[in-house]
This record gives C-alpha cells, sequence and structure tokens, in this order.
C-alpha cells in the first residue's frame, strides 16, 4: 500500500497524521481510509498542529463547562462572588484614590471609571492565574490521556469569561444609574474582551509551561499580578503620563486593554492610537512565542508534572 | 497490502531516577546558571562527560522494542512489576514521548491508563459521562447516542443526577468503565484497569472486553490478572527490565514468565528500607514460603504451609493489614486472605493494635490437603485502613510449587481437575 513517507529532519514533530491515499474508493474500512500515525521523539522547535487543536475543540468546550460548573457549584457565594471583588476594590479605590487622592478620571465619575478599569483587568488577572496553574491542576489528565495539551491553558482563560460575564452585568446596571449611554465605541467592546483573553492567554501560556518545572511560578505569580494592577491604568487614566511618553505605556499589553475598554464604554481615554498599536504588537509577539515554547516544553510534561 | 495495527521499531524511553518529583525551584535555576559556566569549563578539562544512557541516575524504562500486531489481534502485555509495561503504553498513546525509535499506528487510538480519568466529584454521573467521555475522545454526538447504553451498563440510571462524590466506590467504578466500555477506536490500548470493582463486575468487564476484541479492533491489553489474558489474548509479550524478552502464544508466554520472572527460590528479601517496596508508612523487609520449619519452594501436598511477610513499620499509631492472594498456574486466584479477625481461626492480636515503629512478621498458615498440584504465585497486600489504602501491593512476588507425592493418589494417578484439591467428607449408605 501506498504511504505517506515522513521526511525525517530533526525539528519533525513529534506524531502527525497523513491520510494516506485512495480517500475516495468506497472500500470498507480498508487500511486505505485510515491513518497513519508516527510516534518518536521530537527535538527542538516543533510546529503548533493547529489543526489538531481544532479536533479537540469538543474537549475545549467541556472543560470549559467543567470549570465554570464547578466553579459556582463549590462557592457558597457562587455567581455573587465575581461581583463583590470587582465591586469592593472599586470602593476602595474610589475612596482612596478618587476622594483622597483627588485622582482625576477623565470627566467620568470616579466610582466608574475604576470599576470599567478594573472588569478587563479581573478578567486578565484571574485568566492568567487559572492558565499558569492549570497544567499542574491538570496532573491526573496529562499523566493519563493523550490530547493536545494547549487544550488545557486555553480552556482556564477561556472560563473566566463566565465571571467577567456577571460582572459586566453589574457594570450596564452602574452607567444605567450615572444615566450615562455608550456611544457607538461600544461595537468594539468585543475586540477588547478578546484583546483582554488573548493577553492573559499570551502570558499564561509561558507562566503555565514553566511552572511545570518551576513550582515556585504559583508564588511569584501573586506578586507579579499585583505589581502589575499599579503599572496598568486601572487606578489612574493614562493621561497622567506625558503625550509623547504614553505611547510606552502600552509595552504593557494591559494598558491598551483598560485604556480601550473606557473608550469603547464611556468614550474616555486613550482610544485607537499609537498606544493600543504597541499593546496589540506586544500581545501578538508574546502570543506566538508562547505558543511555540509551551509546544517545546510540551512532550516533558507528563514525565515531570 | 499490509494489515499491521501496531508497528515498533527500537522504541526506547530514558527516565532519570527519581525524575516523578523532579520540577526545580528557579533559584536553583538561576544558581546554576551562575556556576554552570564555570563547571563546564571544568568539565571541559576533565575527562569527557558520559553518554546519558550509562549515567547511574537514568534508566530505560523501554529498550529497544520492536514488535508488530496485525489488525484485529488481541495481545497482552506481561511482566513484572517496572518491566516497562505501562511505559509502553503511555509511549504508544503520545502521553510520554519515546526518547528514541519509532512507532506506526493505523488507525484511531483510545486508551484507557486508568478508569474515571478526569471525573469531577462535584459533577453528577451524567455531567461525569459527558466529560469524561470527551476526554477519552469521544464526539458529543457518540456520547448523546451511547448515553443509555453505557447508564444501563453501570446501573446507575437512579443517581445519573446526583454528584459522584455520593456515588459509592463500586458505583463510581462502574461508571467510569462503562464511559470507557463505549469507546469505540480501532485500537484499544488497555492498563490493568479491570483491577478494580467487585468480582461480578470484573466479570462483566471482561465480556465487554471479550466483545470487542470479536468486532475485530486491535487490543493491547496490560494486566497482571493472568487468567482474563489468558482467556483474552491469542498472543502475548513478556517484557523484562524494558526489553522484549518473548513474545508469541500467550499460554507458552504465560508459563514462561511464571517460571522464570517469578522468584522460585522461596524467599524475596529486601536489604535496606530505602529501595524496599512500600512507602514511608511501610516497607517489606521479605516474603517467603516455609514448609517444614524451613523456606522453600517446593511443597508437599499433605503439609501445611506458611506465607511469613517481613517489614519495617516506620510511622508510629498506624494500623496494618496484610493479605495475601495465591493464584495458580492458570492464573485462577485460588483463595485470598488477610489478618482481619472473622477470616482467622484464631485472630491475630496485632489486627486491631496500633503498630509502633519497629520489625514485624505477618504469617499466614495453608492447611495441608488444600492447594492442588502445581505452581501457585504469592501477591502481598498490607493496606492502612481499608481494601482500597494500599501501602503495599507486590504483585506475584515468589511462587511454589505444590507436590503430590503419592500421598492423594494411592487409588487414582490422572489429572486431578479444579483450582483446591482438600479432602472432603465422603459417605455412603444404602437406602433401600
Amino acid at each position: 500500500m501506498r504511504e505517506a513517507k515522513p521526511a525525517s529532519c530533526d525539528d519533525e514533530p513529534a506524531t502527525f497524521v497523513v491520510r494516506a491515499g485512495l480517500a475516495k474508493m468506497e472500500t470498507a474500512r480498508t487500511l486505505d481510509d485510515q491513518s497513519v500515525l508516527y510516534i518518536r521523539p521530537s527535538k527542538g522547535w516543533v510546529s503548533l498542529r493547529l489543526r489538531e487543536l481544532w479536533d479537540y475543540r469538543e474537549l475545549l468546550y467541556f472543560l470549559v463547562w467543567r470549570d465554570v460548573k464547578v466553579r459556582y457549584k463549590q462557592t457558597v457565594l457562587g455567581a455573587a462572588w465575581a461581583i463583590i471583588q470587582p465591586l469592593f476594590l472599586m470602593l476602595v479605590f474610589s475612596l482612596f484614590f478618587g476622594r483622597l487622592g483627588k485622582i482625576p478620571s477623565d470627566g467620568v465619575p470616579y466610582t466608574l471609571f475604576a470599576y470599567c478599569g478594573l472588569l478587563p483587568w479581573q478578567l486578565f488577572a484571574h485568566a492568567l492565574g487559572e492558565s499558569s496553574n492549570s497544567l499542574v491542576a491538570n496532573e491526573r489528565l496529562i499523566t493519563k490521556v493523550y490530547f493536545p495539551r494547549l487544550v488545557i491553558p486555553i480552556s482556564a482563560v477561556v472560563a473566566g469569561l463566565a465571571d467577567f460575564a456577571i460582572s459586566f452585568a453589574v457594570l450596564i446596571a452602574m452607567m444605567a444609574c450615572y444615566g450615562l449611554a455608550p456611544a457607538w465605541h461600544v461595537l468594539t467592546l468585543p475586540f477588547f474582551v478578546l484583546f483582554a483573553v488573548m493577553t492573559a492567554l499570551a502570558v499564561g501560556l509561558w507562566l503555565s509551561a514553566l511552572n511545570v518545572q518551576y513550582r515556585d511560578v504559583r508564588y511569584t505569580l501573586t506578586f507579579l499580578t499585583q505589581l502589575w494592577l499599579f503599572a496598568t491604568p486601572v487606578a489612574y487614566p493614562s493621561s497622567l503620563v506625558p503625550e509623547k511618553w504614553r505611547a510606552l505605556l502600552g509595552l504593557n499589553p494591559m494598558a491598551g486593554v483598560v485604556e480601550g475598554f473606557r473608550w469603547a464604554l464611556l468614550g474616555k481615554g486613550e482610544g485607537p492610537g499609537p498606544l493600543m498599536a504597541v499593546s496589540v504588537g506586544v500581545v501578538a509577539v508574546t502570543l506566538v512565542g508562547g505558543l511555540f515554547y509551551f509546544r517545546r516544553m510540551e512532550r516533558t510534561y507528563a514525565d515531570m508534572v | 497490502m499490509n494489515d499491521i495495527a501496531i508497528g515498533c521499531q527500537g522504541l526506547s524511553k530514558l527516565y532519570r531516577i527519581g525524575r516523578r518529583e523532579s520540577y526545580k525551584a528557579l533559584r536553583d535555576v538561576l544558581a546554576e546558571s551562575v556556576t554552570a559556566p564555570f563547571q563546564r569549563l571544568r568539565a571541559a578539562f576533565s575527562r569527557p562527560a558520559n553518554q546519558n544512557g550509562n549515567r547511574s541516575d537514568t534508566i530505560w524504562a523501554l529498550r529497544d522494542v520492536s514488535f508488530e500486531i496485525k489488525r484485529g489481534e488481541v495481545v497482552g502485555v506481561m511482566g513484572r512489576n517496572g518491566a516497562g509495561k505501562t511505559t509502553l503504553l503511555k509511549v504508544l498513546s503520545r502521553i510520554t514521548e519515546p526518547t528514541e525509535g519509532q512507532a506506526r499506528i493505523h488507525g484511531r487510538v483510545g486508551s484507557l491508563l486508568e478508569v474515571g480519568t478526569g471525573f469531577h466529584p462535584e459533577l453528577t454521573g451524567r455531567e461525569n459521562i459527558y466529560l469524561n467521555g470527551a476526554i477519552l475522545g469521544m464526539k458529543k454526538a457518540d456520547i448523546d447516542r451511547k448515553f443509555d447504553e453505557i447508564v444501563g451498563f453501570a446501573e446507575v440510571s437512579k443517581f445519573i443526577d446526583t454528584p459522584v462524590k455520593r456515588y459509592s466506590s463500586g458505583m463510581y467504578v462502574r461508571l467510569a468503565f462503562a464511559v470507557a466500555a463505549h469507546l469505540e477506536p480501532d485500537i484499544l490500548l488497555v492498563d490493568e484497569v479491570l483491577a478494580v470493582g467487585d468480582a461480578e463486575f470484573q466479570k462483566r468487564c471482561l465480556g465487554k472486553m471479550e466483545q470487542v476484541a470479536r468486532q475485530g479492533r486491535t487490543v493491547l491489553f496490560v494486566s497482571h490478572n493472568l487468567l482474563s489474558l489468558r482467556n483474552l489474548c491469542a498472543k502475548g509479550i513478556l517484557l523484562r527490565s524494558g526489553q522484549v524478552a518473548t513474545e508469541g502464544p500467550t499460554a507458552a508466554v504465560i508459563d514462561q514468565y511464571m517460571g522464570s520472572e517469578i522468584d522460585s527460590s522461596g524467599e524475596v528479601g529486601w536489604d535496606s528500607p530505602n529501595r524496599a517496596p512500600g512507602d514511608d508508612r511501610l516497607r517489606v523487609r521479605a516474603v517467603r514460603v516455609v514448609c517444614d520449619a524451613s523456606v522453600t519452594s517446593e511443597v508437599d501436598i499433605s503439609k501445611e504451609v506458611t506465607v511469613e511477610v517481613d517489614y519495617w513499620n516506620l510511622q508510629d499509631g498506624g494500623r496494618r493489614l496484610v493479605s495475601i492472594h495465591l493464584y495458580n498456574s492458570v492464573g485462577v486466584c485460588v483463595l485470598t486472605s488477610g489478618n482481619t479477625p472473622s477470616v482467622c481461626i484464631t485472630p491475630d492480636p496485632w489486627y486491631s493494635r496500633h503498630y509502633p515503629r519497629g520489625l514485624f512478621r505477618t504469617s499466614c498458615t495453608i492447611p495441608g490437603f488444600l492447594l492442588n498440584e502445581g505452581l501457585h504465585c504469592v501477591t502481598v497486600y498490607i493496606n492502612e485502613r481499608t481494601a482500597y489504602d494500599n501501602i503495599v501491593l507486590i504483585r506475584d512476588v515468589l511462587s511454589f510449587n505444590v507436590r503430590d507425592t503419592g500421598e492423594m493418589r494411592k487409588e487414582y494417578t490422572g489429572p486431578w481437575l479444579g483450582a483446591v484439591r482438600p479432602r472432603l467428607y465422603w459417605q455412603t449408605s444404602q437406602l433401600d
């Protein structure tokens, strides 16, 4: 029978599927309609195999569904938890930064300003935490079943959207209270949600892969997230930074996300511009790098996790 | 046209010993990165570094394994603990990569290394069926179609909307196996999953496996249960320290396994607690077979035989339940027994005591005129509290041969059928 022979160069992926010949012939379950799988050691950088990831989309769906379901089943406060966190942070920020610190808020009520920044921040921080820890948390799966490992951090990030949806409903209520209607900018909001998710995934991929090898990543993470929060214009507007330096703020992609969020919802703050462009660029590079790094380290997960 | 389902060529897997918990702290790496250049420099001036294969802290879990399995074959993989059986399945199911060599697989692979992978205690039976099915690689549509069948097989229909944390362990295992049993891949890789559940359920699992085999699927089946291997598999592969020792008809491979792999000197011992089976609660020091006050592997059918287990108890205060399973040469479990009072002729006083630290010996005496002739293999369990909490499980730790020296063969000299050959009460009376 004809077989697609794999080229045997060093950076060949560990395993790959070749649809072998004669697919159109209606031969009932002969070998020709079966796929041939090669298992062999991989070296160096390997392909992402996004096609295979797509084949496993149902698993992704079920893992997200599991995370969401378990999260709301296990906690007493359930969904309320998703609201309490940003709400309390908002209160603290409003009191200390808004009222006492007199931090400007681009002409919007400070509470709304802060909450609007906290939303994408919480989405990011939660998704980042979950995805960084995801490989270690799913150790049983990794050592017992095969599937593209990328499914795990991705599902952890996506599951964070459930909390986001709940806290977003609160924002709508708040805006209604203040009598603020969003401008047409709001149509761009899905892009910024995706942007926040991608940022979390980009960093989460690196950290989850590192976490398998270096377990102190988990402890570093709390510290990192705290530091990052204050480096991001959540409690303050980016307009505090002089115009000519503002694009540099975009090196922190969360700056782009948070500013974009405010722009989409409140019509204030930095809209699409140099800052945003820098942020998108940083995320794109981190994400692609993270994907490849994750895949490269993938072969060690089952043995080391 | 070839009809190979699995073909392995020179498959090897190198593990570092003690690498199971091999993650490092970042600070170690930082420290290393500072010292590494100096070490490398020093290494360059001293003799060349060893090849990684020869280093003492590495072990080849698989070494140059080559075999071919045809489509529709059901193949049993056997070998002692650590012979590389599970590693082989892990490599073939792509959970871990081989270090060298390659395998070719024709068809969709489903692997069952554990029953109930990914089950979440908070989710209901229904939810877990979908989750577990997806993890095992089933499509949602397939699960929808087979849902009723799965629930029926597991016999949990009444509790299907109850979180599985409220299931009994039997129900849990039944449900988990039911999902796995309805996976329909072209090639099925199974590791020892039948070692769970009650006897009745095990029988049904075996039945299901047979059914799978009859549908022309290829099955690679790792088990210590020689009886099920014999029943299910036409072909066997015996692994010994990561290499293929024998390959051929199951019966022949089982014979070789029992003959050469299982210790038949009458005693197996470990000198140092560090290497002995067990964990930090308890380690086994020795297991031996004693007949007529001497260690032996040849036992007269008329004599009583004692299995002794010596162990170091390393933790104060726990309870230790010792039990043994005895298998005969066709893989039938002849008996299982433990030092729980209701199965002892005279209760073991240590059964209910809390063990202090120290060296202990628990022994079990099997009366004469009970076992049938032939080879018997001993499996030892030591548990802390329940039957599910093994501290020690040493399968087929040693074997002994029961010989009929003529004591029971004064009238009949042919083969005696049956797993046991006890002397029983026989009587005839004239009724009319």
